[in-house]
């Protein structure tokens, strides 16, 4: 039985190097997203595509005089590797009509691109934006949680490149307890808008990468309620029902007018 | 470094910052430049350390730290100057460690006199050949070695070879005042020296707020005494100025007074620039060094026997006593069995130095037209180098030009792709150069070493074949070597002597005949040239040609065959023994007897790292001594001891002549005794200290109608310009601009200058902007960003622009090339350029094309000012 593993993502530790992003795209064999100066900061990725799978956002608030980053009164310029979040409810797993996206042993949520057949309803059902369809082949993709690797007993591309342990990688509870002291920490050295990203509490479940953050973690593509569609279908079936009801009871009505006739 | 401290290289351990209590970085953004090192401040941080940035933007690595400091850039002196003064005029010196380690009670000439006094230089200026003579710098009693002291001595000199100082006179002979009350003492020569850096000049400055230099100068020097130690890392930021290394210097002298060299948590990292620039001048790739810093032999002084050159450079106290032992031994790995008593084991073959041939000196010759060939090689001057402009113009007075990389870089496509051939100012029609382009094998792809930061030898295997013609270095200068020798053989006249009787057998193994790189490690180590048994340490070696050793400094990195320890891959500890090998000895952190007591005993029980074991009469400790391992601390020489001999028991310093750290470099410094506040070459503010000298005297700008400079405060060019890197590139880019997974990271080049600036001169973010220079003109998107700011400097605004250095025309992250905008221009010492601190001018809007964009500046240049 292989551990269930996960993401811890330190924001406070990175240092925007971008050694993840490279380290994936470099193992996973993936092509640049274009060569646009975006003006956005150090950013000129943007945001998770098919061929990005790790982002550092780059995200800038006037600085202070005296204050560099760690301190805890200025949050000034913030780094943060962002990642597809391998959700407990997955939106995209459950949107697959083909079995494409699988769980896999680790607790990843895993696209089959030889299963995938470009339907895109991941895309739409992903409440992070993270799946992307490559225009050019037409399937899906997204980060795999370096499903090789780990079969392999080895570490995440990115969280091996990760030169300050920004991004950390290893079994979820544990890393769970571990967020958890670092953000205590973070809290005891007055940094107190520090947080920790791990929407347990909404129909995601959890997930299998968090994050910790300065701030409101919108800023970093985190929402702050993210739910799985599929909440939405009992609503959609309770719409469905009645509508169903109005239209029954309209064409029982046309009969009625038609009698009348 | 030499100076102060006796070694070239950088003090500590990276991974030792772990233990800093507090780190200054300065002159570097470590987090962007050394990402991987940056993770011990990080460690750091996370044990409670507290780490300042002082730094004119606000970078990657601000944004780690707890406190970050805007200090205009050129004013590097005067802020550290600050914190001299800050030190010694609340008394927070570390007493104990200042009388006994360093040179603080040294009681200096009656007629030595202070910039103060003489109007912004220090006594022995010779105005008219612009270069000091160093006699009225010596201590008290010193006798002056009277040839090494005359002014305009060895004037095409660098200083890489004088690197450990003392060579004008016999620092042993001096008198001392442990109570520091003499008034020629050097700590109060100091305390006079820094008189007026008070925190009130360093706001007027450097543009930082009192109470803000106030807070670097108390955290920095509360995280200093015997309980705790603190760092400082540097980089480029500090050596590429006109007075580089008098900022390091101010750095020796800070850290000498707070008592943090030797000790764990304390010391220098001389951040290199990228792999092995460290090695490169270990085994040096500089025209006026041998390996392991002996000096090259200059024509004009030291040239003729090897006897007047040992007797020059030979130090009869101190560790530089042993220096013949390291020549000689350098001469019989060279020469072999050529090399005998009789010819001077062959010194008279090695080239002398001539002229200035540093990288500046000799691109100049080749503009000029003196010079028929170039190697390049792992370079890209024609966008890496000052006055880019210049660079690509003088390739083309070259008969041929080698060049050998990954990609046809700029530097090989000058003749048929540049800013010349877009302006009309070249046609490549009637460039007569032969460029020779050989691909280069990438370093997974060969057998070698790289020399680290903290002058740690890591060794690396070759991962995979170099496909097709891509040779490795090795294989490329082996084998151009050996038909050289063939030619050479040929024709027997005096000039091939030399190269005739060069050993040049390295055996070599496969299909392509790459020689076996064991082989030379093995003769860098050294061996005994009558049996081939190698030398186990340097303390072996011999002066009567009875060893040879291609580089002392590195001699123990292969003891045993089968044993290259540069490829050890076990750390044992925290400071990395049993992973590569660290010259010299291993020893990780330098001088660290000073992190014990005069006594023996270590300051503290948290700061131990070596100390004397009186049960077994040795030095002991987390690191290897570096001391003599049986040399007690209460062992007092008599005055007749020489060599390592005359070193005391409580004199960490071995190096120097005097075994003390250097407060004061009496000798061995072009441009003066201690630092000193200076302008930089361009600058938009006169010198507040000394209205009538504007920047370092001895420096050369080597101005020229195609290196001009603007006027004193030129009112064309009113804003600073600094130039960096980004961690997304490699320097030049030839190993990054042709990566798509690099270039998408920063794929155009931009400025970074403050929305105050933006506003005054009426750009919008993300538009383009075209930046001058008196050498260039070139347009970069604008990154309009609070991360800049303007700083208030001498009662007004002043702007500054940043520029990231890595584009040229080709590849796939295409733009302009930064250090177009450049002067080519000399530090006195190690004749490095200028980058990080000149001036220029910046309007919206696109650079025009074509010729059209050469007469736009020169329309400015005509401009009066």
């Amino acid at each position: 039985m292989s551990a269930t593993t996960a993401f811890l993502t330190d924001s406070t530790l990175c240092i925007g190097c971008k050694a993840c992003e490279v380290a994936c795209k470099e193992w996973n064999n993936l092509g640049d997203d274009g060569l646009a100066w975006t003006g956005f900061s150090y950013d000129n990725t943007a945001e998770l595509g098919h061929s990005t799978w790790r982002h550092v956002k780059f995200v800038e608030h006037p600085p202070e005089i005296g204050h560099g980053g760690n301190s805890p009164e200025v949050s000034s310029w913030t780094f943060s590797s962002d990642v597809c979040k391998h959700c407990e409810e997955a939106g995209c797993l459950e949107a697959c009509p083909t079995g494409s996206i699988v769980r896999t042993e680790f607790g990843g949520v895993y696209v089959q691109p030889d299963i995938c057949n470009g339907c895109s309803y991941c895309v739409v059902a992903c409440p992070f934006g993270v799946v992307q369809r490559n225009k050019e082949d037409g399937r899906a993709f997204k980060c795999t949680f370096c499903y090789d690797r780990q079969k392999a007993g080895l570490t995440p591309a990115c969280a091996h490149a990760c030169p300050t342990e920004s991004i950390k990688f290893g079994e979820i509870e544990q890393l769970r307890a571990e967020a958890e002291r670092r953000l205590a920490k973070l809290k005891e050295s007055g940094m107190n808008d520090a947080v920790l990203y791990d929407p347990k509490e909404t129909s995601v479940r959890g997930t299998h990468a968090f994050f910790l953050t300065r701030g409101d973690p919108r800023q970093y593509n985190l929402p702050l309620k993210p739910e799985v569609p599929t909440i939405y279908t009992k609503q959609g079936w309770k719409s469905a029902a009645i509508g169903a009801g109005v239209l029954a009871a309209a064409t029982m009505l046309a009969f009625i007018a038609g009698d009348n006739r | 470094m030499g100076t102060s401290f006796g070694r070239g290289g950088a003090t500590t351990a990276q991974q030792d910052l772990a233990n800093s209590d507090a780190i200054l970085i300065m002159g570097s953004s470590m987090a962007e430049n050394h990402p991987v090192g940056f993770q011990w401040v990080i460690e750091a941080r996370k044990r409670g350390a507290t780490i300042i940035h002082v730094d004119p933007r606000f970078t990657r690595t601000s944004a780690m730290a707890d406190i970050w400091v805007p200090m205009r850039s050129g004013s590097d002196v005067a802020f550290l100057g600050g914190l001299i003064h800050y030190v010694l005029e609340q008394g927070k010196e570390f007493r104990e460690y200042v009388v006994h380690y360093t040179n603080a009670a040294t009681i200096l000439r009656d007629d030595v006199k202070l910039p103060d006094d003489l109007a912004g230089i220090f006594s022995g200026w010779d105005e008219e050949n612009k270069k000091y003579s160093p006699e009225t710098w010596l201590y008290k009693d010193e006798d002056p070695k009277p040839d090494a002291i005359k002014p305009g001595h060895a004037t095409a000199g660098g200083g890489h070879g004088k690197d450990r100082g003392g060579e004008a006179g016999d620092a042993t002979k001096h008198e001392t005042d442990p109570t520091l009350q003499h008034p020629n003492c050097v700590f109060n020569v100091l305390k006079r020296h820094f008189a007026r850096y008070t925190p009130e000049f360093v706001e007027d400055v450097c543009g930082v707020p009192k109470e803000q230099f106030l807070k670097v100068a108390e955290v920095f020097s509360n995280a200093s005494g015997p309980e705790k130690t603190a760092a400082i890392c540097y980089a480029v930021g500090w050596t590429q100025h006109s007075n580089g290394v008098q900022i390091i210097r101010a750095a020796a002298i800070l850290q000498l007074l707070l008592g943090n060299i030797g000790r764990p948590g304390g010391g220098i990292l001389a951040l290199r620039g990228h792999a092995s620039i460290q090695g490169s001048t270990d085994i040096p790739t500089l025209y006026d060094i041998l390996p392991g810093y002996l000096p090259m032999p200059f024509w004009e002084s030291d040239a003729h026997t090897l006897d007047e050159y040992v007797k020059r450079h030979r130090s009869n106290s101190g560790w530089w006593s042993n220096f013949e032992k390291y020549i000689v031994s350098l001469l019989k790995a060279w020469y072999g069995s050529a090399a005998t008593k009789d010819n001077e084991f062959g010194f008279r073959w090695l080239p002398r130095v001539t002229g200035d041939h540093s990288e500046s000196g000799y691109w100049l010759d080749m503009q000029d037209g003196k010079m028929e060939g170039l190697f390049v090689m792992g370079q890209n001057p024609a966008v890496g180098a000052a006055n880019g402009r210049l660079q690509r113009t003088a390739l083309s007075k070259l008969k041929w030009l080698v060049v050998r990389d990954f990609v046809e870089t700029e530097t090989a496509s000058f003749w048929h792709d540049s800013q010349e051939i877009e302006n009309g100012e070249l046609k490549t029609e009637d460039i007569a150069t032969e460029i020779f382009f050989f691909p280069a094998a990438s370093h997974v792809e060969k057998e070698g070493s790289f020399t680290n930061t903290q002058r740690l030898i890591q060794y690396h295997e070759k991962a995979i074949e170099p496909p097709e013609d891509c040779r490795s270095e090795t294989w490329f200068l082996y084998h151009l070597g050996r038909r050289l020798k063939e030619k050479a053989k040929a024709e027997p006249i005096a000039r091939n002597a030399g190269l005739n009787a060069l050993t040049w057998d390295y055996p070599t193994e496969g299909p392509i005949r790459e020689p076996v790189v064991d082989a030379i490690v093995s003769e860098i180590n050294g061996y005994k040239t009558a049996s081939g048994e190698l030398v186990r340490e340097y303390t072996e070696l011999e002066a009567d040609g009875s060893t040879a050793c291609g580089c002392w400094i590195y001699s123990g990195v292969h003891p045993k065959p089968g044993h290259n320890l540069a490829n050890q891959r076990k750390p044992k500890d925290y400071l990395g023994h049993g992973w590569g090998f660290c010259w010299p000895s291993d020893r990780r952190i330098l001088y660290n007897r000073a992190s014990a007591r005069p006594d023996g005993k270590p300051w503290s029980e948290r700061k131990k790292l070596v100390w004397w074991d009186e049960s077994k009469r040795q030095w002991t400790g987390q690191d290897v001594p570096d001391f003599g391992k049986e040399t007690p601390p209460d062992y007092r020489p008599d005055r007749k001891a020489e060599g390592i001999k005359r070193i005391a028991g409580d004199q960490p310093f071995i190096m120097h002549p005097d075994g003390v750290g250097w407060l004061w470099v009496s000798s061995g410094l072009k441009d003066g005794p201690l630092p000193t506040h200076y302008e930089p070459l361009e600058a938009v503010v006169e010198n507040r200290l000394y209205p009538q000298r504007a920047s370092n005297p001895p420096a050369e700008k080597k101005q020229r109608p195609d290196n001009p400079y603007g006027y004193s405060l030129d009112k064309r060019f009113p804003y600073i310009l600094t130039t960096y890197r980004l961690t997304e590139h490699h320097t030049a880019g030839g190993m990054s601009r042709s990566l798509p997974h690099l270039s998408e990271l920063q794929p155009e080049l931009f400025c970074e200058i403050s929305p105050e600036m933006a506003n005054e001169i009426g750009i919008r973010h993300g538009e383009y902007a075209t930046i001058m220079s008196p050498r260039g003109i070139i347009e970069a998107r604008a990154m309009i960003t609070s991360r800049m700011r303007p700083l208030k400097v001498q009662g007004r605004w002043v702007h500054e622009v940043g520029l990231p250095y890595h584009w040229g025309r080709r590849g796939l992250a295409k733009g302009d090339t930064v250090n177009d905008l450049l002067a080519i221009s000399e530090e006195p010492n190690v004749r490095i350029m200028e980058t990080k601190a000149l001036v220029c001018d910046i309007r919206p809007g696109r650079r025009p094309r074509g010729k059209a964009a050469l007469d736009e500046l020169n329309a400015k240049m005509r401009q009066t000012a």
